[in-house]
């Protein structure tokens, strides 16, 4: 309860700021004509975003979990690699690339682009439920191939797809990086600039608290979409029949080949073309390259140190005492989620600024926004994990003389541990590639990767930004290789067991 | 002296109630079975006495010393109450070998010592100690369920329907490994199950659950031949309840004068009453026009023996077992004899 507590505060530090700043400066502020430009930016953004990634993502989970595309081995481990490529890497790479890729059109691109795995995820893992005997009697009960799909695969994926399209939404509220680079003005931007410029707190917790109703509104309507499906648990028993594409292979191959090509393809490639190219220092001390990895890792793996055990009480009173107060914190933890990195970054800020001005730029707040910011990563990861413990361990346990406290130690957590490494790995991949509250909290005289590459990238200084850019992958890539292992669904070990629910819950939506 | 006393004890999750006074005696050293269906309150009842669960009323002593009185002062946790525990699916620790999971409850000087050895001799499975769970057969990871629950030495051991789960063909070597053992090392077991054949088998004391109350408890020949009321007798095995009159310190049905069991309460002077008659209590012989007769209406063929359903004029049809070799055929006419002294209430004791 305290940590919820705590994990909220950024919201209440908001509205004390608005409230400092008084209402009457704040208002106008909120109702002038620059917030509805970004408004219509961003709705427009959004609708083309979602539906664009809707569509890819269904498709490309559809190809691979339900037909019998070539390669699907191959096709499943690329399709997400673009999770573990930043936004703002893939915008600065495709800018590099051609100056046409800018303002809305460029966006809606990147964003696509790296945001369609959020659908893919959810929605291959409910096509990989669902039963071919029900799509089986459909075509017995006279409908076409069409209608039968419509009508038995599409509500079962209903869930996982709004999942989705949420993740999506709540991404591109939340996004920062990839916007500055492509010159799309959305609230982010706005919100850093009045900030940057001469510090304008008020217009800046103003625009945050339009953003923060914005992400209020999409959980929301999300919430209100989703009727709870029961799912069944377990295997599908009537199997799983793939459907046969016959000559509709060739389209097929080439469609996944064109999404890989243009997501993974030409980020990677636009990067090892600036790799190859000689370092062009403008007007900018250098910044050592493996100080700055050193720094991302140490604040990276603290913040994924502090938000599991942070996370870990709170998933582990939810999973035991059902009920109202679990009920209570899953639905925090899940506002937590959509609240954009800056604007958790920003209230820190104020906080530190008027109540804890020691805490100002050192390295202990850019890891309690961390923290923050991916609490509710590890509360899901932490939770899916216990909640697949049965009682049984704990209750045996006691019964062979453990008390409480021992039976968790030796039972609960070593048990738990493919939780707690998912958690910790997810907190610190998520760590590793966020810029926005990194730019606003970094310590000074300090640069991480994401701050240099920053540094470098708005210098035009495309082939040097490219090395710290290159850096933030790899990084990125070995937590995600790792987890990708664990939480492989085709891996039926014992211990795989948990995680394969783990994976299952973080995609059903990404709610705890 | 009893090594375990429940007595009057409750128990509701969110006001529907499970336990509901459930009252039982078990004496060192022996196997009680607790017979019930699904939802009588088995489980619960185990919890409650292992301590995972807290009794809102009556009292749970073992040994004499009342771990459970029905309020949170005083109450025992289950780390202290020296209850061994062997759930329905064996909840081996997954993340530990065979030896790691028995000795768990053992102090950390006494895990590496030749005890555990010892134990997993006792269960037949020497040199497994290596082995993790998922790597035995269910009927394994029960035997290495009863080692680890009896390693830190318990007063008393639970055993939560263990066998439920296993294959019929196996079902019957695992449970007399398991409870073998038990009896090995002499300790007080508990054992709670919906299969009346397996307490009757191999329990020295059963106890019928039904819908959260104890509605009998004896020895296995006792609560099956004498049963508490007609219910009990229909769950712990085939019935036949044929209407009687008392008669002559016996009792006189459709199928001829019984001498009656001693004991149970029987209505004062003459009256009617509902008489038990077990399938196996009746014999049957080819036609013969001076005994009782009936018609045979459906002849079930179970191999050992075979289930024959004979209808008999005023008494309706009753159920005979008798050996497989020679059973009857429907529409055969058979004579049918009583053998033994019969169970009788009072009628409209249903």
């Amino acid at each position: 309860m305290v940590v919820t507590i705590l994990v909220l505060l950024p919201v209440v530090f908001l509205l004390w700021q608005a409230g400092h700043a008084g209402w009457g400066t704040i208002w106008p502020l909120i109702f002038r004509s620059l917030t509805w430009t970004l408004l219509l930016n961003t709705i427009e953004l959004g609708v083309i975003v979602t539906v664009c990634t809707a569509v890819l993502g269904v498709a490309a989970a559809w190809l691979i979990e339900r037909t019998n595309l070539p390669l699907r081995r191959f096709w499943r481990a690329v399709v997400v690699l673009p999770l573990a490529i930043p936004d703002f890497v893939i915008g600065y790479t495709w800018l590099s690339l051609t100056p046409v890729v800018h303002g809305l059109f460029g966006a809606s691109l990147v964003m696509t682009l790296g945001l369609y795995p959020l659908v893919y995820l959810p929605v291959a893992a409910a096509l990989r439920r669902v039963d071919s005997s029900l799509y089986e009697v459909a075509r017995s009960l006279g409908l076409g191939r069409f209608r039968a799909l419509l009508r038995t695969v599409l509500p079962q994926i209903r869930a996982a797809l709004l999942g989705g399209c949420l993740m999506v939404l709540l991404g591109l509220l939340a996004e920062y990086g990839a916007f500055e680079i492509l010159r799309f003005q959305t609230f982010t931007t706005e919100i850093f600039t009045e900030f940057n410029l001469g510090i304008n707190p008020a217009a800046a917790s103003a625009l945050s608290l339009v953003l923060v109703v914005l992400s209020v509104l999409v959980i929301g309507a999300e919430l209100m979409l989703t009727r709870s499906v029961a799912v069944r648990a377990g295997r599908p028993s009537g199997g799983v029949r793939r459907y046969r594409l016959g000559w509709g292979a060739v389209p097929s191959l080439l469609f996944m080949a064109v999404l890989i090509g243009l997501g993974v393809g030409v980020p990677a490639s636009t990067l090892i073309y600036w790799l190859t190219q000689p370092a062009d220092l403008v007007g900018i001390a250098p910044i050592p390259l493996l100080g700055a990895a050193g720094y991302t890792l140490l604040y990276s793996f603290l913040a994924a140190l502090a938000a599991t055990v942070a996370a870990f009480p709170v998933a582990y009173l939810a999973v035991r005492h059902p009920g109202r107060l679990s009920r209570l914190l899953e639905r925090l933890g899940y506002l937590v989620q959509g609240l954009p990195g800056l604007v958790i970054a920003l209230s820190l800020v104020f906080f530190a600024v008027r109540l804890a001005y020691p805490l100002y730029q050192s390295p202990a707040l850019l890891v309690i926004a961390y923290s923050i910011m991916f609490f509710p990563m590890a509360l899901i990861s932490l939770r899916a994990s216990l909640v697949q413990l049965p009682r049984r361990f704990f209750d045996t346990a006691r019964s062979l003389g453990c008390s409480p406290m021992s039976a968790l130690l030796r039972v609960t957590i070593p048990l738990a541990a493919p939780g707690i490494a998912a958690s910790v790995a997810l907190v610190f991949l998520s760590a590793v590639t966020e810029l926005t509250a990194t730019l606003l909290l970094v310590p000074t005289g300090v640069q991480t990767l994401a701050t240099a590459f920053w540094a470098y990238q708005s210098q035009v200084s495309y082939a040097t930004a490219s090395r710290y850019a290159a850096l933030i992958v790899v990084i990125a890539v070995v937590p995600g290789v790792f987890m990708s292992r664990w939480l492989d669904p085709s891996r039926s070990s014992a211990r795989g067991a948990g995680v394969r629910g783990l994976i299952r819950s973080i995609t059903r939506g990404g709610r705890p | 002296m009893t090594a375990l006393s429940v007595s009057g004890v409750y128990k509701s999750y969110a006001d529907t109630p499970v336990l509901r006074g459930v009252s039982l005696a078990v004496a060192p050293g022996s196997l009680t079975a607790i017979l019930g269906a699904s939802g009588a309150g088995k489980t619960t009842l185990l919890r409650v006495i292992a301590g995972f669960e807290a009794a809102d009323a009556g009292t749970i002593e073992l040994a004499g010393q009342v771990v459970d009185g029905g309020q949170s002062r005083g109450r025992v946790p289950p780390e202290r109450r020296h209850i061994g525990f062997v759930p329905q699916d064996g909840a081996l620790f997954p993340h530990l070998t065979v030896h790691g999971n028995v000795a768990f409850g053992l102090a950390r000087s006494a895990r590496h010592g030749p005890f555990v050895d010892e134990l997993l001799e006792l269960v037949g499975l020497s040199g497994l100690g290596g082995r993790y769970p998922h790597e035995l057969s269910g009927g394994q990871q029960q035997r290495v369920a009863i080692a680890r629950a009896l390693a830190p030495r318990p007063r008393l051991v639970l055993l939560d329907e263990p066998f439920a789960s296993l294959d019929a063909s196996l079902r019957a070597t695992v449970r007399a490994e398991v409870l073998g053992a038990l009896r090995a090392v002499g300790t007080t077991g508990v054992l709670v199950t919906h299969d009346q054949d397996e307490a009757l088998s191999v329990a020295d004391y059963v106890a019928v659950l039904r819908d959260g109350v104890i509605t009998q408890a004896g020895p296995p020949r006792e609560v099956y031949s004498a049963p508490a009321d007609p219910w009990t007798a229909g769950f712990l095995g085939t019935a036949n309840l044929v209407p009687g009159v008392l008669q002559n310190q016996g009792v006189r049905t459709a199928l001829g004068w019984h001498e009656m069991r001693a004991g149970g309460q029987l209505p004062n002077g003459g009256g009617e009453v509902t008489v038990l008659i077990r399938p196996e209590q009746i014999t049957l012989s080819p036609h013969s026009p001076d005994g009782i007769t009936g018609k045979v209406t459906e002849a079930r063929y179970h191999g050992h023996d075979a289930l024959i359903a004979v209808d008999v004029a005023d008494a309706g049809v009753l159920q005979v077992r008798m050996l497989g070799t020679g059973a009857p055929a429907p529409g055969d006419e058979v004579s049918l004899t009583t053998i033994g002294p019969v169970t009788v209430w009072p009628e409209g004791s249903f």
